[in-house]
C-alpha cells in the first residue's frame, strides 16, 4: 500500500462516498425485503454489520494464509458461519424480528456487500482498518435501508417504528408497503442522491449504473477464475 | 398432483420470486438490458435452480437430519449450491458445448443469486416433499423468466426515451420494475385450493 489511509476516512468512506446500497448498489433484495417498516431495516442492517465486521476481522487475519486459488470457498464459510451465529443469537434474543426477516437473515450468505467487501478490502488490508471498513458499509447500509423503511412505513402504514405518527395528516397508500412501493421509493432516493452529488461535479461516481451488475461479475468472475 | 399445480401456479405468479418476493433482484436489474441476455441467464438459473433443488432436498433430508444438524443448513446449502454450479459448469463444457456456450457466461453469476439459496431455504420452512421442491424450484425458475423477459422488453423501450439527467441508469429502471410489479400484485387475489 503505497498511502495510508486514515481509520475515519476509511469509515466515513462507507457511510457517503461509497454507499453500499445508495452508490455502490450492492445488496439489493435485503433493501427491498425487509424495509415494509423502520424497524425491520435497523433489525437487518445490524445483522449485516455484525457479519461484515466478523468476516473482515477473520479474512484480514488469515488473507496471508490462505493460497489464492481457495481463497473464495473459504471465505464463503467464513461468511456463512457468520451468518449462521447471527441467525441463532436472533432466534435465541430477537425471536420477534427474527420472525420478521424470516429468510432474509440467512440470505445475508448471498448478500453482494459482504462478499466485495471480502474481495475488495480485507483481502487487502490489515485487521484494524478492515474493522473501520465493515463498520463504516455496515452503517451505511442500515442508514439507507431505515431510510427506505421509514419512508414506506410513514406513506405506507402511517406509522414510524410502530408509532402513529400521521393520525389525521392524509391516508396512508398501502401501496408502499407492498412490493412496488419498495421499488419506487429506492429508485427516488437513489435520483435524490445523484441529484445532490451530481451538483458537487463528482462525474467519476455520478452515475451509479450497474453498480449491482459490475459487483456481482465482479465476484463470481474471482470464483470462476479462482477454481477453474 | 392438484397440489403440485398449485405449487406450479403459486411460485409463477402469485409469488413471484422477483416482482414479489424481492429475490434474485440483482441478476434482475443487472442483465434485464436485453432480451437475448435475460433469455440465457433465465435458461440457466432454470437449470441450477431445479438442480439445487433436488440436491440440498437430498442433503438436508439424509445428511443433516439424521444427524440432527439443521443449524448447518445455511453453511451447507451455499457450499452444495457453489460446488453444484461449479460442477455443472465443467460438465457442460465437456460434453454440451453448444449449450454451455449459450448458458456458460451465466452460469457463475448464479452462485450469488439469492434465489437459489432462497428457494432452498423455503422448502425447508414448508416442509415440501422431494417432489413438491423440485416442481418448486422449476416454477420459481420459470417466474423469474417471466419477469426477467417482461421487464427487458421495458427497459430496451426505456433506453430510448427521455429521462431526467439524475434519473438515468438505475433510478428509472427502478422505478419501471415498480410499475410492473404492480402488475403482479393483481395475481394475490388468485385463490389457490
Amino acid at each position: 500500500m503505497a498511502e495510508k489511509k486514515s481509520l475515519g476516512s476509511v469509515f466515513f468512506n462507507g457511510i457517503l462516498k461509497e454507499n453500499p446500497t445508495l452508490r455502490l448498489l450492492l445488496g439489493m433484495c435485503p433493501s427491498l425485503a425487509v424495509t415494509t417498516m423502520a424497524k425491520n431495516g435497523l433489525g437487518m442492517g445490524a445483522a449485516a454489520t455484525f457479519v461484515l465486521v466478523g468476516s473482515n476481522l477473520v479474512i484480514s487475519l488469515i488473507r496471508k494464509i490462505v493460497p489464492d486459488k481457495v481463497r473464495i470457498p473459504v471465505f464463503i464459510t467464513i461468511i456463512a458461519t457468520f451468518t449462521t451465529i447471527v441467525q441463532m443469537l436472533l432466534a435465541a434474543f430477537l425471536p420477534e424480528i427474527n420472525k420478521q426477516l424470516g429468510i432474509f437473515i440467512p440470505l445475508i450468505v448471498v448478500n453482494c456487500i459482504i462478499f466485495a467487501r471480502a474481495e475488495m478490502f480485507a483481502q487487502k488490508n490489515g485487521p484494524l482498518l478492515s474493522i473501520m471498513d465493515a463498520l463504516g458499509m455496515g452503517a451505511g447500509f442500515t442508514l439507507a435501508i431505515t431510510a427506505i423503511g421509514s419512508i414506506r412505513e410513514i406513506l405506507g402504514a402511517g406509522t414510524w417504528m410502530g408509532i402513529p405518527v400521521t393520525i389525521n395528516l392524509f391516508e396512508p397508500a398501502t401501496l408502499f408497503i407492498l412490493p412496488p412501493g419498495g421499488f419506487m421509493v429506492l429508485g427516488f432516493l437513489i435520483a435524490l442522491i445523484n441529484k445532490l452529488t451530481n451538483k458537487k461535479k463528482d462525474p467519476a461516481s455520478a452515475q451509479g449504473g450497474s453498480g449491482c451488475a459490475a459487483g456481482c461479475p465482479g465476484c463470481s468472475k474471482a470464483m470462476h477464475g479462482g477454481e477453474a | 398432483m392438484k397440489e403440485l399445480f398449485a405449487i406450479l401456479i403459486g411460485a409463477m405468479f402469485v409469488e413471484n420470486f422477483v416482482l414479489s418476493k424481492f429475490l434474485g433482484i440483482c441478476p434482475f436489474l443487472g442483465v434485464s438490458k436485453k432480451t437475448s441476455t435475460a433469455v440465457g441467464m433465465s435458461g440457466a438459473v432454470v437449470f441450477v435452480l431445479v438442480l439445487s433443488q433436488a440436491v440440498t432436498w437430498l442433503i438436508n433430508e439424509y445428511l443433516l437430519k439424521p444427524y440432527s444438524l439443521e443449524y448447518l443448513q445455511t453453511i451447507a446449502f451455499i457450499l452444495t449450491i457453489a460446488t453444484l454450479v461449479q460442477f455443472v459448469e465443467t460438465v457442460l463444457k465437456k460434453l454440451m458445448p453448444a449449450l454451455y456456450k449459450a448458458l456458460g457466461v451465466y452460469l457463475p453469476l448464479i452462485t450469488t443469486n439469492c434465489a437459489v439459496l432462497g428457494s432452498a431455504l423455503i422448502f425447508v420452512e414448508r416442509d415440501y416433499t422431494f417432489v413438491e421442491s423440485v416442481v418448486f424450484g422449476f416454477a420459481a425458475g420459470l417466474g423469474f423468466t417471466l419477469a426477467l423477459i417482461l421487464f427487458s422488453g421495458v427497459r430496451e423501450r426505456l433506453e430510448t426515451a427521455d429521462i431526467p439527467e439524475s434519473f438515468k441508469g438505475m433510478p428509472i429502471t427502478l422505478i419501471a420494475a415498480s410499475l410492473v410489479s404492480v402488475a403482479f400484485i393483481g395475481f394475490a387475489g388468485l385463490v389457490l385450493p
